[in-house]
């Protein structure tokens, strides 16, 4: 038998439902994986006992014959943005170290209610700031491939924690949350499919805020039908987030298995950027002949304004961070450190509560916002988005689907790209488009570098159309037969 | 658009943030650096195109006017360093 901590999601739900093992054997055998794992850095806490606990319930229910559905005891690791009611919820940060929450948000309730079990929460760039999970004050995390080159890789970020426990079996799925890539990008690095859903999807409610106009919660999976599971328990409306849309969730785990002949796939020329390495864009081309072998139409569609996405998303993201991150004065919650006026209080403790990314982005932000400056920076900021936004209305007139790849390399070492802030901002490059416009957008691992790392491809599509790129996703999860898995895990 | 250690200064007082003298010249360095790179965007004409402020194109809903939590003060204040009697506690601000 295939070892537990190998499954997807699917095959474990076939397992529990015909009493091959039981989800407190399914859940110990990750609670030994990761604690195996340590040294990947993956977890900030883990939660062995509640999450054996809730496993026993779920076992209990399966023999009442009142199973929930497809989660019902499926190992889940959580970002540790979410807030998870009485267990520690930091972002990342030293400011939050120790904060409890007392409420549970509304995208783990709604997991829970599905009867996922929680491994624990998961490390991440710091407020989600980060492209490589190196700027998190809990140390970075470890990719699970790669090992024995001698060189420790990044996990990409900033869901990099929740990247690394997937791919390395220390849970069968995770969630993440996505402003400018941080979905798809981790997901590329470590060889799994990563989906950032419409905004508007997910509810945000008990998210740790970082750019509330761009956040986005998502699944992280093996396999496109367990990103389509997990996001039908994770998504739906909540009045408590006035973005979330009101609309009804389809069956999105159905759209994998849907044939994608007729699919209409766009190729934005604007993406083939000076200095992409020469197999990320043969993977690319080479994805074109595996829709067309399936019956699709593919296109070059032009979104005129890509190469402005980024410098938008640099004054848009940092201008609503440094508003949302106001709240941590050190007198509610999280990190105070005592001064002798209220004024000298807030100053040392957000000195020493955020690291210098966060300090970086929050003075960047507070310069845009500033007077004389709102104008010039971020009004423009916002009108190139408009632009952005109108680009894909154009594209989508003609296909049904876009395809780029997800990421401009395949992850790299811990400590490159450290002392320019814009080299790092570049892994984004290809992500924040779809993440300005508020579209859906899907990376799936189609390939290997020739160096042996993961490369993900993405596939953005239409705003509330999540099936057609998962549809598509399927498709080249179909041809691309990837099935390697991290040295680290070394089992298939 | 490039900062000088005393905007910096500034900066980093409106956003609360105490920044080392030492720390100034490298911050301003870097932050000169993004903004350098993000004016790029000027290159984009935008006359008489509407900023986007969401993109959620929907009215905000209302709900009806009627408490639905609430009573919660101690599990809220248990996260707050040194409460007092059920208030959160701050220096002196009046004299």
């Amino acid at each position: 038998m295939t070892a537990l901590t190998d499954l997807d999601m699917v095959a474990a739900a076939a397992g529990l439902e015909k009493r091959d093992f039981t989800a407190v054997e399914l859940i110990q055998a990750h609670l030994a994986a990761a604690k195996a794992a340590r040294d990947l850095n993956a977890f900030i806490v883990e939660t062995p006992d509640a999450a054996l606990g809730a496993a026993a319930e779920a076992d209990k229910r399966r023999l009442a014959g009142k199973a929930i559905g497809p989660l019902d005891g499926i190992p889940i690791a959580i970002k540790d943005l979410f807030c998870t009611e009485g267990v520690q919820t930091t972002a990342g940060s030293r400011i939050l170290k120790g904060f409890a929450p007392a409420y549970e948000s509304t995208v783990t309730a709604n997991l829970k209610r599905a009867g996922a079990v929680f491994v624990g929460k998961t490390n991440l760039d710091e407020f989600a700031m980060g492209s490589a999970n190196i700027t998190s004050a809990f140390g970075p995390v470890k990719n699970p491939w790669g090992r024995g080159s001698g060189k420790d890789l990044v996990p990409g970020g900033s869901s990099g924690g929740s990247a690394a426990a997937v791919a390395a079996g220390l849970c069968l799925g995770a969630t993440g949350t996505d402003t400018g890539g941080s979905i798809r990008q981790p997901a590329s690095f470590c060889g799994i499919v990563g989906l950032k859903p419409t905004y508007g999807r997910c509810s945000r409610w008990g998210i740790v805020a970082f750019a509330s106009s761009l956040d986005q919660a998502g699944p992280m999976t093996r396999t496109v039908t367990d990103a389509g599971l997990m996001l039908s328990a994770m998504a739906g409306h909540d009045p408590r987030d006035s973005t979330s849309a009101p609309l009804p969730c389809p069956d999105f785990a159905a759209a994998a298995g849907q044939p994608v002949k007729g699919l209409r796939i766009g190729i934005p020329k604007e993406y083939r950027i000076d200095g992409m390495p020469a197999e990320i864009d043969a993977l690319w081309r080479k994805a074109e002949t595996w829709f067309k072998d399936q019956g699709c139409e593919v296109a070059e569609v032009s979104l005129p304004h890509t190469k402005y996405a980024l410098p938008t998303y640099y004054i848009v993201a940092p201008a609503e961070a440094s508003s949302n991150l106001a709240r941590y004065d050190g007198v509610r919650y999280g990190l105070r450190v005592p001064g002798e006026t209220l004024d000298e209080m807030y100053m040392n403790t957000r000195a020493e509560g955020f690291g210098p990314e966060v300090r970086r982005r929050i003075l960047i932000g507070t310069y845009v916002l500033s007077a004389g400056y709102y104008d010039a920076y971020y009004l423009k900021a916002q009108q190139v988005r408009a632009l952005i936004a109108r680009d894909f209305a154009q594209a989508f007139e003609r296909v049904d689907a876009i395809l780029a790849p997800t990421a401009p390399s395949p992850a790299f070492a811990i400590g490159e790209k450290m002392d320019d802030p814009i080299a790092m901002y570049l892994n984004d490059v290809f992500t924040v488009p779809a993440s300005l416009a508020g579209l859906p957008a899907l990376s799936v691992p189609a390939g290997l570098s020739q160096g042996g790392l993961p490369l993900g491809l993405q596939l953005i599509g239409r705003a509330f159309d999540e099936e057609t790129v998962i549809r598509a996703g399927a498709a080249i999860e179909r041809a691309a037969e990837f099935d390697s898995r991290p040295s680290r895990a070394g089992r298939r | 658009m490039s900062l000088t250690r005393d905007q910096v200064r500034a900066i980093a007082f409106l956003a609360r943030i105490r920044v080392r003298d030492e720390d100034l010249d490298p911050l301003a360095k870097d932050i000169s650096g993004i903004l350098h790179w993000v004016e790029q965007l000027n290159e984009v004409k935008t006359e008489g195109v509407r900023p986007m402020t969401s993109v959620a194109e929907m009215t905000l809903p209302l709900r009806a006017d009627k408490v639905d939590a609430g009573g919660n003060r101690d599990a809220i204040l248990k996260n707050a360093t040194d409460p007092v009697e059920g208030f959160y506690t701050v220096p002196k601000v009046v004299e």
